[in-house]
């Protein structure tokens, strides 16, 4: 599923620095990543890591501690496309990734992005920005919302609601752009900064 | 470019300035002398005086127009990219000059050449570069420049020393350094013409930029490789020690990093410029173009890579002078740009051309001519093979075979290697007619054959091309959120990656260089999500003009009900007395409108002429002030009073408020029944409007320009601008009231000026204008006809008006009198009911009663998403995209 065993071997070595050789890390572990601090959706991200629909565990929930196995699922998200992928696993590829970034929209795991969840994102979004307020924040939320609902369900009917963005919204606003280079990590050097820790 | 002669062409423009500054004086001085001899002259030729600009830009002049000649024809401009069309052009002309007087009297030199149409166009380059994709692909644009320059001149230097040694050129007076040298020139692709080509062909942006950036940056290799060979040319071949050799790699360092720190200071104080340019807005775009030339000129001075510096001047200043400059000053620089680089492009692919045209340069040598051309393919076809090969074990995007072929075959030769080869002292380098004529054969064939073929080739190829998409807000959104992943990720599994540089500098950006370099208003708004929600509200707000003049009043945009979407509504019979405000503030400049709406009232019948009246009605509308009134001010330190800007603040907001009330009531379940009779309408409304306006293209000047000014401090609440607009809007608001009932007052005396009467000549007894339902006629002509209600045999759809006189008493009724409603417009006033009107006006004095709260509705608490009307998404009008393509 993942890459090498070069690169496993890697992230293994760094993953027991984070955890400080336990067999498993919880949510406190991340807090020693100096340059997480920065990342404004730092606590989204870390989530996503424990979140059961990205671990494959269940429909919902968060698990309270990952193991190695589970780490690597999470970092399986971010591996390239590989050039010999055919059409269909490269679309099946693109959809589990995509099926991330959802996840992590979607903080109430009800398979629906609601405008309350889309703003939450947005404002913590533009929070690394001093300058932008909530408000603003707020309605470049609404304003993408109201993008997505007339990409997804076109012109609607004046007493129809747009009750938020599914998956298949998601892969329809999605449609025709190129993520080749948006969601791809190459773990390569991972030597070379984990003795930097 | 300049008479060939005693004095350096490259001169010629600070000649004519000499000319200008000292020369006139003393020769009118002269004049005078002789013309007491001869008496005076009123009128005298002087040729001479004027002979060196005048050429200059009747050459110019001619360049331009032939530009205009080529696209004439569509079909040829489709197939033959520009730069052959105008190398071949060059050639017919230089034909015709020759075969005039037997010299080849204009040629493109070096100075001219480095001086003058270089810099504009590699600025350009630099100033538009995207720059995420340029670094993002830093590595391999680096490796194809650095080591495939170096590559290929060593391989065609020396592969082509080797054909010679083994005598298949016949008898030359060439040495191992002179090939060496010759190879170095010929190497480089060029800049100018893989713009001129790629601009054309639309291929996907990374293989773009990956040929692009290269030919860019291997400025420094070919400058350094270039000067070393001469230099070594001139000690001569035994004199060449190895102390040389390490020295000229050590000047490539130089060379280039020191001309990319050129470029950077440059770039660093340009930045700061703007940072202060507040107050002298007039000459602000000057700065980008002077301090930019600068930075060319100085590293031109210290014998660095003149090249490199502009461009990392262009890309490094970009983002803060974007931002300080004002939106019009941006829009200066972006024309004046692209104006001098594509115009320094046609005058040196005619001069190409043109130089071409001299028999004393011409010597062929079929064996050498042939074999460059054959070494110089055959060997950047394999170098990038090679290369790829490498970097794709590195890149996360790989180079396919395809793009291998593009870019092996994009490698054009241009300007840059002739002007190197024309520099060359005939003294030292022997057979320089050779290395000039084989120079010009390679670039004429790279940019007319390859520039030929290439848009066949990524055709059959299928190779990816670049889509041009609308900016979607989702899009911005998801690709922040995905930076935020994938650094985070980076962090979490401890590597340095892109991303993790990419995240660090961002950070380093905003807590150190933007603060020193942006102005405090533009550190506020400076976020790409921001721009691209501005940019659509936009577009927004342009559809929504675009509706207001097919329903013929912008009233509904400048409504300050909120709680219902009465005023979207223009078909309904209802009073409105916001449209009152309209006609009254517009008739305060009767004679500057009316005129221009006579003249429209008049040609209404020709739907030919409906877009004209469109464009009018959208600047007339739009602005409650007419420009007219401003013409009389001339200035050279202003360019416009900037009264307009809280005009146009405000109907920004209003359009803003709008869009997100749209959620609101709908929420609410207000209105529902007739909301959906009114998106029926609307919809219908905008397939016509789609259908008779060319994709809507003509409202966009206009309102664009007008918005533009200040949003994004509106947008962003910043507290230096917020209450001062706030007041502003209340009191508009009150005046506003005020004018209504003013209007009443004034409106029947100059009611009857009939000469504006298409505009306002629905003004009505005092009595009837407050709340009354009235019949409502916009003032816009094209819903005029639906206007004189009473004559029509059409029952009045005026429902019950408590007040005995509907109709307007200054309609005048020989314009129209048995004209009868317009077809659609008509049937609809007349489909609806009377109590829809009277709930109208009620809901209408209900919200002007919370009128004087805009800060509490403005941003009205939305809990579900629901009920969109279709012209919130209008499709948005083409913004022109004036940025490069690439």
């Amino acid at each position: 599923m993942l890459i090498s065993s070069d690169q496993i071997e890697q992230l293994h070595r760094r993953f027991k620095q984070l955890s400080g050789d336990q067999p498993t890390i919880r949510k406190e572990n991340f807090n020693n990543v100096p340059d997480l601090d920065l990342n404004p959706i730092r606590s989204k991200i870390i989530r996503a890591f424990f979140d059961n629909r990205n671990l494959r565990k269940g429909p919902s929930g968060v698990a309270d501690e990952i193991n190695f196995e589970d780490f690597l699922t999470i970092m399986s998200y971010f591996r390239p496309i590989d050039i010999t992928m055919d059409e269909e696993q490269v679309q099946l590829c693109r959809k589990e990734k995509l099926r991330f970034l959802f996840h992590m929209y979607d903080s109430d795991s009800d398979g629906r992005i609601t405008l309350e969840e889309y703003r939450n994102v947005v404002e913590e979004l533009l929070s690394g920005n001093p300058h932008i307020e909530k408000e603003s924040a707020r309605s470049i939320a609404d304003g993408a919302m109201m993008e997505a609902a007339s990409v997804c369900v076109g012109q609607m009917e004046p007493d129809q609601v747009y009750e938020g963005i599914t998956f298949d919204d998601f892969l329809k606003i999605w449609q025709g752009i190129d993520i080749e280079t948006k969601m791809h990590v190459r773990f390569l050097n991972v030597e070379a900064m984990a003795l930097c820790h | 470019m300049s008479r060939r002669g005693a004095r350096g062409p490259g001169w010629g423009l600070l000649l004519a300035l000499l000319l200008a500054l000292g020369v006139v004086p003393r020769a009118r001085g002269v004049e005078e002398q002789g013309g007491t001899v001869q008496g005076f002259q009123v009128v005298t030729f002087k040729w001479h005086h004027v002979q060196d600009p005048y050429i200059i830009a009747l050459w110019i002049l001619v360049a331009s127009v032939a530009k205009i000649g080529f696209h004439l024809s569509h079909k040829v401009t489709s197939v033959v990219p520009e730069s052959a069309l105008l190398i071949v052009l060059g050639l017919v002309l230089g034909g015709i000059v020759w075969a005039a007087d037997h010299i080849a009297s204009f040629t493109l030199t070096p100075t001219v050449f480095f001086f003058y149409l270089l810099p504009p166009i590699v600025l350009d380059a630099g100033y538009f570069m995207p720059n995420r994709l340029f670094f993002g692909n830093l590595g391999t644009i680096l490796l194809y420049a650095v080591i495939g320059t170096v590559w290929n001149a060593a391989t065609t230097g020396l592969s082509l020393y080797g054909v010679f040694l083994s005598g298949l050129m016949g008898d030359l007076n060439i040495g191992l350094l002179d090939f060496l040298l010759f190879g170095s020139l010929i190497a480089a692709v060029d800049p100018v013409a893989v713009l001129a080509v790629f601009e054309e062909v639309h291929v996907n942006e990374v293989l773009f930029i990956i040929v692009f950036g290269e030919s860019l940056l291997n400025d420094a290799v070919t400058v350094v490789l270039y000067n070393v060979f001469e230099s070594f040319v001139t000690l001569g071949g035994d004199n060449v020690t190895g102390v040389d050799c390490v020295k000229g790699i050590v000047s490539f360092f130089v060379v280039s990093l020191g001309g990319t720190l050129v470029g950077v200071i440059f770039a660093f104080l340009l930045s700061l410029v703007t940072r202060f340019t507040k107050h002298v807005r007039i000459i602000e775009p000057g700065f980008v173009f002077v301090i930019s030339y600068l930075s060319y000129l100085t590293s031109e001075m210290l014998s660095l890579s003149a090249i490199l510096a502009i461009t990392f001047c262009g890309i490094c200043c970009q983002k803060y002078v974007k931002a300080n400059i004002s939106e019009q000053s941006a829009t200066t620089v972006r024309y004046t740009m692209k104006m001098l680089a594509s115009g320094a492009e046609t005058i040196i692919f005619m001069f190409l051309g043109i130089s071409a045209v001299d028999p004393l340069i011409w010597k062929w040598n079929t064996a050498f001519v042939l074999l460059t051309l054959v070494f110089i393919s055959v060997y950047r076809a394999i170098g990038v093979v090679l290369q790829t090969w490498v970097l794709n074990r590195y890149r996360m995007v790989q180079l396919e075979i395809i793009d291998q072929v593009v870019m092996s075959y994009g490698g054009l030769r241009g300007a840059v290697a002739y002007a190197l080869v024309v520099l060359l002292d005939e003294r030292k380098v022997k057979e320089k007619n050779l290395f000039v004529s084989t120079t010009i054969i390679v670039v004429f064939f790279t940019v007319i054959f390859q520039g030929l073929t290439i848009k066949p080739l990524v055709q059959w190829l299928k190779v990816k091309k670049s889509e041009h998409r609308e900016p979607k807000l989702n899009e911005k959104l998801h690709g922040r959120a995905f930076d935020h992943i994938l650094s985070a990720i980076e962090d979490i599994s401890g590597q340095i990656g892109h991303n993790y540089l990419r995240d660090k500098w961002t950070n380093f950006d905003r807590k150190f260089l933007s603060k020193i370099l942006m102005r405090r208003s533009a550190q506020k708004s400076r976020d790409r999500i921001l721009n691209v929600f501005h940019e659509l509200n936009l577009k927004d707000a342009i559809s929504y003009v675009a509706e207001g003049e097919r329903r013929g009043s912008l009233a509904f945009i400048r409504s300050p009900s909120t709680d219902n979407m009465v005023n979207v509504d223009f078909s309904t019979p209802r009073p409105s007395t916001v449209e009152a405000s309209v006609s009254y503030l517009l008739r305060e400049n009767v004679s500057a409108v009316c005129l221009d709406m006579q003249s429209l009232e008049q040609r209404r019948r020709s739907i030919r002429d409906t877009e004209d009246m469109v464009t009018h009605h959208t600047l007339q509308q739009y602005l409650y002030k007419p420009r007219q009134e401003y013409k009389h001010l001339y200035s050279r330190h202003e360019l416009t009073p900037s009264e307009d800007e809280k005009q146009d603040k405000e109907i920004f907001h209003r359009t803003m408020r709008k869009r997100l009330e749209s959620f609101k009531s709908a929420k609410l379940g207000v209105n529902q029944n007739k909301k959906a009779a009114k998106l029926y309408k609307r919809e219908r409304a905008q397939k016509r409007r789609n259908s008779s306006i060319p994709n809507g293209k003509l409202p966009v000047e206009n309102p664009l320009h007008n918005f533009i000014i200040k949003e994004k401090d509106l947008e962003l609440s910043d507290p230096e601008e917020a209450p001062d607009y706030e007041a502003e809007e209340m009191s508009g608001g009150i005046e506003f009231l005020a004018n209504v009932t003013q209007d009443t007052a004034t409106d029947s005396p100059s009611g009857d000026t009939g000469s504006d009467a298409p505009l306002t000549g629905r003004s009505s007894p005092p009595a009837a204008a407050e709340k009354p339902p009235r019949p409502r006629a916009p003032p816009s002509p094209d819903r005029r006809p639906a206007t004189p209600a009473p004559p029509t045999p059409a029952p009045a759809p005026a429902p019950a008006p408590p007040t005995p006189a509907p109709a307007p008493p200054d309609t005048p009724p020989d314009r129209e009198p048995g004209a009868g409603p317009a077809p659609g417009a008509g049937l609809e006033r007349r489909g609806l009911p009377g109590a829809h009107a009277r709930s109208a006006a009620a809901r209408r004095v209900h919200s002007r009663r919370s009128f004087q709260r805009p800060r509490a509705r403005r941003r009205p608490a939305l809990l579900k998403l629901a009920s969109l009307p279709p012209s919130c998404h209008a499709p948005p009008h083409a913004l022109e995209q004036e940025e490069t393509p690439l």
